[in-house]
């Protein structure tokens, strides 16, 4: 689905110094219908990454494909912009509209949808984020939580195949975050949508498919979730940190108990053997 | 700061709301026009039987309504006072000291007032029934006969949409920034216009600052949907002409004819 | 309003009420936005609360739960409906003159407080509220420098734009425009809010630091359980505009199922303390550090 060789990308800063390389030779494949994390700490050049991924940036070095489509090459543009949807993580400075369902028909219009086929668009996407009941709302009557699922529904009118989330959930308390967490897995699990989600959460970066980390313009780790966060050391290192059991189960081993090193939730912790034995 | 009222849609179900915009739109201009026109009470009085048969339509609370027209109290007692005691007239009713009240001014006062009353209450429909991205769709679609002549009537309506989403945004930040400068000692009530003018400068350098970060987000938002100005572009809410809009024509045709034929009286 | 007209001749009591044990003190204070309006909303509702001098207090909450409200009481933006705030035992609404002070000495840091930097330079930024304060240059500077220097920005950085700063700098240098007044009490609005774990870690553990060397009493709002648990040693949860729970973090994570209800997360090491006591009754609840759960789990291999 998305495949990027070496890419390379820098920011022209301000006259005196020098451009900044925000991204420097990276690689990457997506395949259909994964769920893929991205981690890393400010300026390690996620967000510069993801916005490679429906050519707002296209890259100075290297090529990207979505579906086969070259983005450098501007005719494509508009077709991939289409195919891969972005939701960013201000939620206030992505809303066009006054009314929700006028903001999530936004994005059909300008593909210059029918009009009576926007409707149903916009209905079956309202739907899909659970947000019918407000359709005639204006935003700022919305919580964060609520305001980030219209800005997912805005997308999925569009009928994307994948979703970018560049921190969704960085500006919203934890009942918001977990209302937007279950909308994406739930567009992965049932829809099929392959999600690339940009995170500082550790607990939400294990929801997926595989984890990309980044660091410093290039990708350092990519794995299952269970691979990266059992390097704890390692990614502390990178100024991020892994999941809470996770920490506990290597601070047990450490002290002598034979924990498994690659618990990820509270259930798995639960069930290990060693555990289990002394409860 | 918040509690703007001017352009604020209350989305309810009702006829007046599913007519087109640009109906809406060129029947209020009407309205205002005949309403000029109006030089007999009763005149005054078909426009309020008109208008309250609209406010039934449209299902607006009538309170909201009549909040619109806190607003214009003042002006209300300033332009009813200017007439009362400024217009010369013959038949003096009260005379102290310099105050004059005539019958002609009285006269000209309660005209003045209800012209006043009667528009804003008129006009205040068109925002209540008709929400910013439709009347911005009507307003650019009765511009774009102008096209020709160079005027960007797609653009100029997608600046007054984005200007009206972002003005309650923006004047709760102003609000915050205020407060948070007070918090490090910032005064803004004292001291001379300069050092007034000067106590601004905390304000609206961040003010302009977060300005110009959420255009250039909002930007970004918009391009990453495919937004490439009315190239190709279609709408959810297709205006289109119908029966019911014909006949909203016509209705305000008679209520002209009637506001003409009070002026014989 | 009452406690203002009935206290005409407030220096007779003022004496007595300097010796007040706490440096902060509400008495029954409620906030009513938009009263007698149809768009009335009771933002806090007869709110109590005592904190000491040199405390550090956290107060947690969803988005509209009334904390933010609560806060701005404190330095007198906002003034109570009804009931009394005082800052060393003294009413700080009953001399307007005195607002300045009490905005000196209680210092508020707001959420995304990057927002606020105006000026073109870091340093001049940061003196803004000491000359407002009316001190000598030299006073501002010394101020100035020390308060960079607790935030971790070394002189480097006193003549850059603020814009050429990381998000966690700038959000530093905006933290010691507050500290520059010399503030006896210190209120942040969601320090950590939108900055990775290394930006978390670092401002996390410079407020620590503001307690423990400096004596100033804190207040931490935040919505991140995680981060209360880490600092502070009493939590105050708000909900619907009420105080709904004051103690320690022990006491306060024990109650895992009245906290999500209300739309908070515990820590993932407060849940699974839970689900593991629920097995095995020897193990404790309302631990939320990994070092206390190892200790707790070793404790059942090791007795």
């Amino acid at each position: 689905m998305i495949l990027g060789e070496k890419l390379t990308f820098e920011y022209a800063a301000y006259d005196e110094t020098p451009p900044v390389l925000t991204l420097k030779g990276v690689d990457i494949t997506v395949k259909a219908g994964e769920f893929i994390a991205i981690l890393g700490h400010n300026g390690s050049g996620k967000s510069t990454l993801a916005k490679h991924l429906n050519a707002l940036l296209v890259p100075a070095e290297g090529t990207l494909w979505i579906k086969g489509a070259d983005t450098k090459d501007a005719e494509n543009t508009w077709r991939i912009r289409q195919t891969v949807g972005m939701v960013f993580q201000n939620p206030d400075n992505q809303i066009i509209a006054t009314i929700v369902e006028e903001d999530v028909a936004f994005g059909p219009e300008n593909l210059g949808v029918k009009p009576t086929e926007i409707r149903k668009r916009v209905d079956e996407s309202l739907a899909a984020v659970g947000m019918s009941e407000h359709s005639l709302a204006p935003p700022h009557h919305l919580s964060g939580g609520q305001k980030q699922r219209v800005a997912i529904a805005g997308v999925l009118a569009m009928h994307p195949e994948c979703i970018v989330l560049d921190e969704p959930t960085a500006m919203l308390d934890p009942s918001g975050r977990r209302e937007v967490m279950e909308t994406i897995t739930k567009l992965n699990r049932e829809s099929g949508m392959t999600v690339i989600l940009i995170t500082h959460f550790m607990e939400e970066a294990a929801q997926a498919d595989r984890i990309l980390v980044m660091d410093d313009g290039v990708l350092v780790m990519n794995d299952i979730p269970r691979n990266i966060f059992r390097q704890a050391e390692a990614m502390q290192k990178l100024g991020l940190g892994v999941p809470g059991v996770t920490e506990l189960a290597h601070e047990l081993r450490r002290r002598g108990l034979d924990v498994a090193d690659d618990v990820l939730t509270i259930e798995e912790f639960m069930s290990d053997k060693a555990i289990k034995s002394l409860l | 700061m918040t509690k703007i009222t001017i352009g604020q849609h209350y989305p309810t179900d009702s006829i007046i709301h599913h007519l087109d915009a640009r109906v809406k739109l060129i029947g209020t201009i009407m309205y205002i026009v005949f309403l000029l026109f109006v030089n007999h009470y009763a005149g005054y009085g078909v426009a309020a039987l008109f208008l309250t048969g609209i406010i039934a339509l449209s299902k607006i609370p009538p309170r909201l309504i009549f909040r619109g027209l806190r607003m214009i109290v003042f002006i209300l007692i300033f332009a009813a006072g200017i007439n009362l005691f400024f217009t010369a007239g013959e038949t003096v009713l009260f005379h102290f000291a310099f105050i004059r009240i005539t019958l002609e001014g009285i006269m000209m006062a309660s005209h003045m007032a209800m012209r006043l009353i009667l528009l804003v209450m008129g006009s205040s429909i068109l925002t209540l029934t008709t929400s910013p991205i439709q009347l911005t769709d009507g307003i650019e679609s009765l511009l774009n006969p102008l096209k020709p002549i160079k005027v960007p009537a797609h653009d100029i309506a997608m600046l007054m949409t984005i200007a009206l989403r972002y003005i309650p945004a923006l004047a709760e930040e102003m609000e915050k920034i205020m407060k948070a400068q007070k918090a490090r000692g910032a005064d803004f009530d004292t001291g001379g216009l300069i050092k007034r003018i000067r106590s601004m400068l905390p304000i609206l350098v961040p003010l302009f600052v977060s300005a110009f970060k959420r255009a250039d987000e909002l930007a970004t938002a918009m391009e990453a949907r495919c937004y490439r100005g009315d190239i190709n572009r279609t709408k959810m809410k297709a205006m289109k002409m119908t029966r019911t809009e014909f006949i909203g024509m016509g209705v305000m045709i008679c209520f002209g004819g009637l506001i003409f034929l009070t002026r014989l009286l | 309003m009452k406690a203002q007209t009935n206290r005409l001749n407030p220096q007779p009591n003022e004496g007595a009420e300097e010796t007040s044990p706490y440096i902060i003190e509400l008495r029954q204070i409620s906030h009513i936005y938009n009263e007698d309006s149809v768009f009335e909303k009771r933002a806090i509702d007869n709110v109590s609360l005592k904190i000491k001098a040199g405390e550090m207090v956290a107060l947690i909450g969803h988005t509209g739960s009334g904390k933010s409200t609560l806060i701005q009481h404190l330095n007198a933006l906002l003034k109570p409906s009804s009931g009394m705030v005082l800052i060393n035992g003294k009413d700080i609404h009953t001399d307007k003159a005195k607002l300045k002070s009490i905005r000196q000495r209680v210092g508020l840091v707001f959420q995304y407080p990057e927002h606020q930097l105006f000026e073109a330079e870091v340093f001049k930024d940061v003196a803004f509220g000491p000359n407002q304060m009316g001190l000598t240059e030299e006073e501002v500077n010394t101020r100035v420098k020390s308060a960079l220097e607790v935030v971790g920005l070394d002189e480097s950085c006193y003549h850059k734009s603020p814009f050429e700063l990381s998000g966690g700098q700038k959000r530093r240098a905006a933290i010691a425009g507050v500290l520059a007044m010399r503030p006896e009490i210190l209120i942040l609005d969601e320090p950590t809010a939108g900055l990775d774990p290394r930006g978390r870690d670092e401002i996390l553990s410079q407020i620590k630091h503001m307690h423990t060397k400096l004596g100033l009493t804190i207040i931490l709002v935040s919505h991140s359980m995680d981060d209360a648990a880490r600092l502070t040693d009493r939590i105050l949860v708000m909900n619907k505009g009420c105080i709904i729970c004051d103690g320690t973090p022990i006491e306060v994570f024990a109650q895992g199922e009245m906290l999500k209800n209300i739309g908070l997360d515990v820590p993932q090491i407060s849940s699974l303390m839970t689900c593991l006591h629920e097995k095995n009754s020897n193990l404790p609840t309302g631990i939320f550090s990994v070092e206390a759960a190892a200790d707790a789990i070793m404790k059942l291999v090791r007795p």
